[in-house]
């Protein structure tokens, strides 16, 4: 290993970066969209759900349940409507979500002791959100329900306080549930991917398919300053890109940052020298862009997307995909990033995942000089 | 005309399919993301772990806790009266909430007053915290409820009703809501947005960057027949992804498919037309296929993420709601929805249908002109 070779590869790669200004622009300017895009536009909150109702009870019963709907900041009125058709036909249009239909015996069989019925009808196509819904709906029909029961009770005689049971709930770490608050730290991660995949995965195969690889196998340098060497200005690139995801998460969006700076750029350090090495042994084995591309893509930027629990929680997962998931890098690093930024918590509490981190940077760093050696003889 | 578009298609499809590894991806990569968006994509939340500290431990104390530990949203991580182990199972992010019993709450209880229960919630996953929050609230909800039975059964010896409001709740178009027979269906269109995206668009600059581009502009052929020919194959790939991910879904997930196929295919057509457009748009302003990639990146990104794949457009602000009308990725996907889980027809999806074809007729337009340029 001879550091000036390994300079002068950085410094040849470097100028390959700056002669492609386009390049080097978009590498800054995505992860920025996607912070922008996540901070600004994105959030799987169901909230305001429209919803259409057909209150064929028409009484003060049936009202006070109707209002307790419009009430919450669940759900939010559509429209009044007289017949089934228009709801369905409103769920067709994708108008409503929720179309809530009150039995025309609603208020009698609640005076006489009796369930009164209600329906919800659900647009089921997506599943998760329709889920949310149910619960919600679940939620305002229960409401109503110890609302009645408790007024009967007490015109019976029966003294009882409102609530029985008061369920004082306090959320820690993210106290007005905010989605950016968890989803930006963890983007980070996913930036990482996608730098992988779309800057190194092609830096090596780009060499064989110009015809340059052979140029540079004859000069003294060695697999692995040449590796090490190409990781340099990518390296650079990537710390730009968290430095800058840090600095627009608290100063756009005002995401919180409770624990240590440096520890967080330490670990980021350490992610990126490993998906970065993945992205180079993937261009070393696939020796062609186009193969190299799509390779990169769906193993750096898909998993650290999907699998890290960067926004679908792990353990929601079948147990076979938790499986799979253990070896996806991204994982430990969203973990730590979200610690390091929510919990405030520092290696004491999550040494393992840094430890796993940093074995895997060592580990595919190896492996992709033990490629490119076993390519070139 | 044809034969010139008939040899450079050959010479495509053989470019194409020569390495056995991008077989592999064309064919692969479509399934690993039906499994993927099969298995893993889930928001809704069961299972999570709750420490119990029930300082009270009466048979009262102890209904509640089984009134949490029962309702398949949670499970008992450890029980203690220790607050520090406690909060250290939150701290790792073992637990998702703490639920606190102070001691005297069946006392409270049966004196009937309101008796006070904490609830500590991990918060740093809104989604999942709001979930809890939400399930906690029912929980405690029936706790109530049957409190408020039980206390008048004993003051007027009489049983009331068991529930007043009888909510029947019915999900259309996906019974059991399964969060895959809305995920799967929408892959096809992602994977043939950036297969004619992101290959079309290195195809061509691949030629221009190794220099080859050069040798097929002086035979005879003409611009539109290049552009033919660049882009059927990956038509080609496109309508096997399709396929593919149909019979992935249909045959492995057991997603139903209650409308028309043909639909689906004619939909999927006029997308075609923009992911080409702009396939080829990347194309004439890319030298080389690092640029290409990450042009087609920047398009195809904000495309996926503001199309309702997976983040609905009603959660949008106003003004980016508006913005998605012109995605062409947002009208397909209500296309495909419509067609696999509603069983909608032409006459319920044709504005989509005009969408995409307007958008599509536009931006292809556009870059066939441009490219026409650049080749001259």
């Amino acid at each position: 290993m001879n550091l000036r070779r390994l300079w002068a590869v950085a410094r040849k790669e470097a100028i390959h970066i700056r002669r492609d200004p386009r390049s080097l622009i978009l590498a800054i300017g995505i992860p920025m969209l996607m912070i922008v895009l996540f901070g600004y536009a994105l959030t799987l909150d169901v909230d305001r759900v429209p919803f259409a109702v057909w209150d064929q009870s028409g009484t003060p019963q049936s009202r006070d349940l109707v209002a307790r709907f419009t009430a919450s900041r669940y759900f939010s009125l559509h429209a009044a409507v007289d017949n089934p058709e228009a709801i369905e036909r409103a769920i067709d249009r994708r108008e409503i979500l929720l179309g809530v239909v009150i039995d025309s015996r609603f208020a009698e069989d609640i005076e006489a002791g009796r369930p009164g019925r209600v329906q919800a009808m659900v647009d089921g196509s997506d599943g998760n959100t329709a889920a949310i819904v149910l619960g919600y709906t679940g939620a305002v029909a229960q409401a109503h329900d110890r609302a009645i029961a408790l007024e009967q009770a007490r015109r019976r005689g029966v003294d009882v306080p409102d609530t029985p049971v008061d369920l004082r709930a306090r959320v820690w770490f993210n106290a007005d549930l905010e989605s950016k608050n968890f989803i930006i730290p963890g983007l980070i991660a996913v930036i990482m991917g996608l730098i992988a995949a779309l800057l190194t995965s092609l830096t090596v195969a780009r060499e064989w398919e110009r015809g340059t690889m052979e140029q540079l196998i004859s000069t003294p340098v060695r697999p692995a300053e040449l590796i090490l060497g190409k990781l340099v200005p990518y390296f650079v690139i990537g710390m730009v890109d968290v430095l800058v995801a840090v600095g627009m998460a608290v100063y756009v969006f005002d995401v919180p940052l409770r624990g240590s700076v440096t520890l967080l750029l330490a670990m980021a350090a350490l992610f990126i020298v490993g998906t970065l090495s993945q992205g180079i042994l993937i261009s070393t084995l696939a020796r062609a862009q186009l193969l190299a591309s799509q390779l990169a893509m769906v193993s750096t930027f898909l998993p650290a997307f999907l699998l890290s629990g960067f926004m679908f929680s792990i353990a929601n997962m079948p147990a076979p995909v938790q499986v799979v998931t253990h070896i996806v890098p991204a994982r430990y690093f969203v973990s730590l990033v979200k610690g390091i930024y929510l919990r405030g918590v520092g290696l004491e509490t999550m040494w393992f995942d840094a430890l796993l981190l940093a074995a895997f940077a060592a580990i595919v760093a190896g492996l992709a000089i033990v490629k490119f050696k076993k390519r070139l003889a | 005309m044809w034969e010139r578009i008939l040899h450079m298609l050959r010479k495509e499809f053989a470019q194409v399919f020569r390495d056995p590894r991008m077989r592999m991806v064309i064919f692969g990569v479509p399934v690993i993301q039906c499994l993927i968006f099969g298995y893993a994509v889930t928001m809704d939340v069961r299972h999570i772990g709750l420490v119990v500290m029930d300082l009270d431990n009466t048979p009262r104390s102890r209904d509640l806790v089984a009134g949490f530990l029962g309702s398949n949203y949670f499970d008992a991580l450890r029980r203690t009266h220790d607050e520090r182990e406690a909060r250290g199972e939150v701290d790792a992010g073992r637990a998702g909430a703490i639920l606190r019993i102070e001691a005297g709450f069946a006392r409270e209880l049966d004196a009937g007053r309101t008796a006070p229960v904490q609830l500590l919630v991990d918060g740093s996953d809104s989604n999942t915290a709001r979930l809890v929050l939400n399930y906690s609230q029912q929980v405690v909800g029936t706790f109530g409820r049957a409190t408020l039975e039980a206390r008048q059964l004993a003051l007027t010896g009489r049983r009331p009703p068991p529930a007043l409001v009888e909510l029947e709740a019915r999900a259309w178009f996906n019974e059991n809501l399964e969060s895959r027979n809305y995920f799967v269906p929408g892959i096809m269109a992602i994977l043939v947005m950036l297969v004619t995206l992101m290959l079309t668009g290195m195809a061509v600059v691949r030629e221009k960057e190794i220099g080859t581009i050069e040798q097929i502009m002086v035979t005879p052929i003409r611009p539109i027949e290049f552009i033919l020919g660049k882009c059927a194959p990956f038509v080609v790939i496109g309508f096997i992804d399709v396929a593919l991910v149909t019979l992935v879904g249909v045959g492995w997930f057991d997603v139903p498919i209650r409308g028309s196929f043909l639909v689906l295919l004619g939909g999927m057509g006029l997308f075609l037309l923009s992911t080409l457009g702009i396939g080829l748009f990347i194309s004439t302003v890319s030298q080389t296929q690092q640029q290409a990639m990450m042009t087609t990146f920047f398009f195809f990104f904000p495309a996926m993420l503001l199309s309702g794949f997976i983040y609905p457009i009603a959660n949008m602000p106003e003004p980016v709601q508006w913005l998605t009308i012109v995605n062409p990725l947002r009208h397909v996907l209500i296309i495909i929805r419509g067609v696999f889980l509603k069983g909608v027809g032409v006459d319920t999806l044709w504005p989509q249908m005009l969408a995409l074809a307007l958008i599509g007729s536009a931006v292809l337009g556009f870059a066939v002109s441009r490219f026409r340029k650049t080749l001259a």
